[in-house]
């Protein structure tokens, strides 16, 4: 019963990742786009909740009528204004200029924060857990993450497959340059694609900073979870995001089962072991 | 009809040599004529510019975009402190065999990452990285998390009068930057640099003229993680203190030295230089303002990134058509015997 246990909670705790991977899912799968400030961003979204909540006195979710909005434009004009640029010469310049922002981020959130842990305050659900028969315990909180995540990529699907901004996005994503001759404006489509990839990373920053405490420096190991979930499930699927987010979730869990110190380390060596065998991942859609 | 003759060295590398010969007698001869603060200073120099050196080698050659030579930092120097502290071995001893693990732990790491390419090898090499840190944090003999500190009796080893000690380390960082400096030139000027500089060209093309590119890559990246974790070994044995956090550092190992490569100039011996001394002088300026020089240096590689992807190096060469250490060949009309004209 104890295994079953570990199991559930570390399909809950992928949940968790595969939000953390949306965004990034989205600008990798669309734009080809490497963001190495995807974690920062998310701790940025995290601080604007933060920032929100102290002065409004909404409560972590509720402020997330004002830093989804914010979020947004700043993924509309990261893009528009910066990123756009480096999307045609190859890895390292949108490498740069996106370890550029990440170190900008970190380093402006220290200057502004400190570099004292935070956390966001949302009450009762934090703590409180649903018995299941048979003496399992759920945490209500991880349902709630993972109800979410599955609701986003749902609703990306839709996006995707039942839309003409989707289906611009799919066309984009399989071939950027005859898209283009077809008349669609890869550089306003990009910018909204990040746009909305940002929507779901400030739903993710304000949920994860309810869940851990949070610093400056929390950002590049919340990327590197997120890349893991986007390479383990494959390129340009979302699913497959969510699926990699649970692989990534049940190794951590096992890890930490043997040994709690070990939770890291597992998800990093499956997440390898993965790699090596299926170098695209496991349920790739388009190529690289 | 007249000869044509293959020629390597310019006007200006010729200049260059005449200035860098006294310029680095007198860095040699700092300790005596220099304060300790300085000595600090340019030995970091020094090993920022190794390390710039290498992953312009890496990346700026052979197309290995690493984000993880953070790994051999901190191996090579949990090497230095592993040796000497519970394996009591001389300090030398293990300053000189913390590169050849370094490059020994390359290997297998090659052996997954060179299944990958382009994004996935950036990610899957820093991922590495955080294996290798993970991994220190559980080692108990390492340290754990805590990490290990350097004992008095092992820095008696070196010297046991402070000075003395403080310019051997000066001398020896001195050292390790200028044989990388000298390593990549000479390779760089070698039949395996022509192999390189054509990689870093068009890959696609030296593969059908005939150029290994894995072999060539791969004695790379084994070379650059071995020289990369000396670098670690002198570093840490000047820090007197390593832990996993410090040790593996993407931030102050990786990403400050991509910046100074791209500042600089990729794909140049110069750039790293030119590079190393923007950031140093940056953050010497600003040392008041806290992490200022950071966000300063950031948006700097962007601007430079965006607008001029060669780097400072990169323009100075299309404009004046420079060329410190000649490893280029031009074709000159002159006579055999005579010198080339520039």
């Amino acid at each position: 019963m104890n295994w079953i246990n570990i199991l559930i909670q570390g399909g809950l705790l992928g949940g968790f990742y595969a939000l953390f991977a949306i965004g990034l899912s989205m600008s990798f799968g669309i734009m080809r786009l490497v963001n190495i400030a995807h974690g920062d961003l998310i701790v940025l979204a995290a601080y604007v909740a933060l920032v929100v909540t102290e002065n409004t006195g909404l409560d972590p979710f509720l402020s997330l009528i004002i830093v989804v909005p914010l979020m947004f434009v700043l993924g509309y004009a990261l893009q528009r204004g910066l990123l756009n640029f480096t999307l045609s010469g190859g890895l390292l310049p949108p490498l740069l200029v996106t370890f550029g922002i990440s170190i900008i981020i970190q380093n402006g959130l220290l200057q502004a924060f400190g570099a004292y842990d935070h956390r966001l305050q949302e009450g009762a659900i934090e703590t409180a857990s649903m018995q299941l028969p048979g003496g399992l315990s759920v945490g209500l909180y991880p349902l709630l993450v993972f109800a979410v995540a599955v609701l986003a990529i749902a609703g990306l699907q839709l996006l995707f497959y039942r839309t003409r901004l989707g289906r611009a996005f799919r066309a984009v994503s399989d071939d950027a340059d005859t898209a283009e001759l077809m008349g669609i404006d890869n550089r306003k489509l990009f910018a909204l694609a990040l746009g909305i990839a940002m929507v779901f990373t400030a739903i993710a920053g304000a949920l994860f900073g309810v869940r851990t405490i949070f610093s400056p420096s929390a950002g590049p190991i919340r990327l590197i979870l997120a890349f893991e979930a986007v390479i383990i499930g494959g390129l340009g699927n979302m699913w497959g995001t969510l699926i990699g987010g649970v692989a990534l979730g049940l190794a951590q869990a096992l890890g930490a089962a043997v040994n709690p110190t070990w939770q890291i380390l597992a998800g990093h060596l499956a997440f390898l072991v993965i790699l090596i065998i299926r170098p695209s991942g496991l349920f790739p859609r388009t190529r690289d | 009809m007249e000869p044509v003759r293959v020629v390597r060295q310019t006007r200006a590398s010729r200049v260059f040599a005449v200035f860098a010969v006294p310029g680095l007698a007198a860095l040699v001869a700092l300790p005596w004529w220099g304060d300790a603060g300085w000595m600090r200073l340019i030995a970091e120099m020094a090993y920022y510019l190794a390390l710039a050196q290498l992953w312009n080698l890496l990346a700026g050659y052979a197309g290995l975009v690493s984000v993880g030579q953070q790994a051999f930092v901190g191996l090579g120097g949990y090497a230095l402190f592993y040796l000497t502290g519970p394996l009591n071995m001389n300090v030398y001893l293990g300053l000189l065999l913390a590169g050849p693990f370094a490059g020994l732990m390359a290997i297998p790491v090659s052996f997954a990452v060179f299944r990958l390419s382009g994004a996935y090898f950036a990610i899957g090499t820093w991922v590495v990285s955080e294996v290798f840190s993970q991994s220190a944090s559980l080692i108990s003999v390492l340290g754990a998390g805590s990490g290990m500190s350097l004992t008095p009796a092992i820095l008696r080893q070196i010297s046991i009068d402070r000075d003395i000690r403080d310019t051997i380390l000066y001398l020896m960082s001195l050292a390790i930057s200028v044989f990388v400096s000298a390593i990549v030139y000479l390779l760089l000027r070698s039949r395996h640099g022509l192999a390189l500089t054509a990689i870093r060209d068009s890959e696609p093309a030296s593969a059908s003229l005939g150029v290994n590119t894995f072999r060539t890559k791969f004695i790379i990246y084994i070379a650059t993680a071995a020289c990369t974790g000396l670098i670690g070994g002198l570093i840490f044995l000047q820090k007197l203190r390593i832990s996993p956090e410090a040790g593996f550092n993407i931030n102050d190992w990786t990403v400050v030295v991509i910046f100074m490569v791209v500042i600089g100039g990729i794909g140049t011996i110069e750039g790293p230089f030119i590079g190393m001394l923007i950031f140093i002088v940056l953050r010497e300026l600003l040392a008041d303002y806290g992490t200022y020089y950071l966000i300063l240096l950031g948006v700097i590689a962007i601007v430079v990134m965006l607008k001029a992807p060669s780097g400072i190096w990169g323009w100075v060469v299309q404009r004046y058509n420079l060329q410190l250490f000649p490893v280029s060949r031009r074709l000159a009309l002159a006579p055999a015997d005579g010198a080339a004209k520039p």
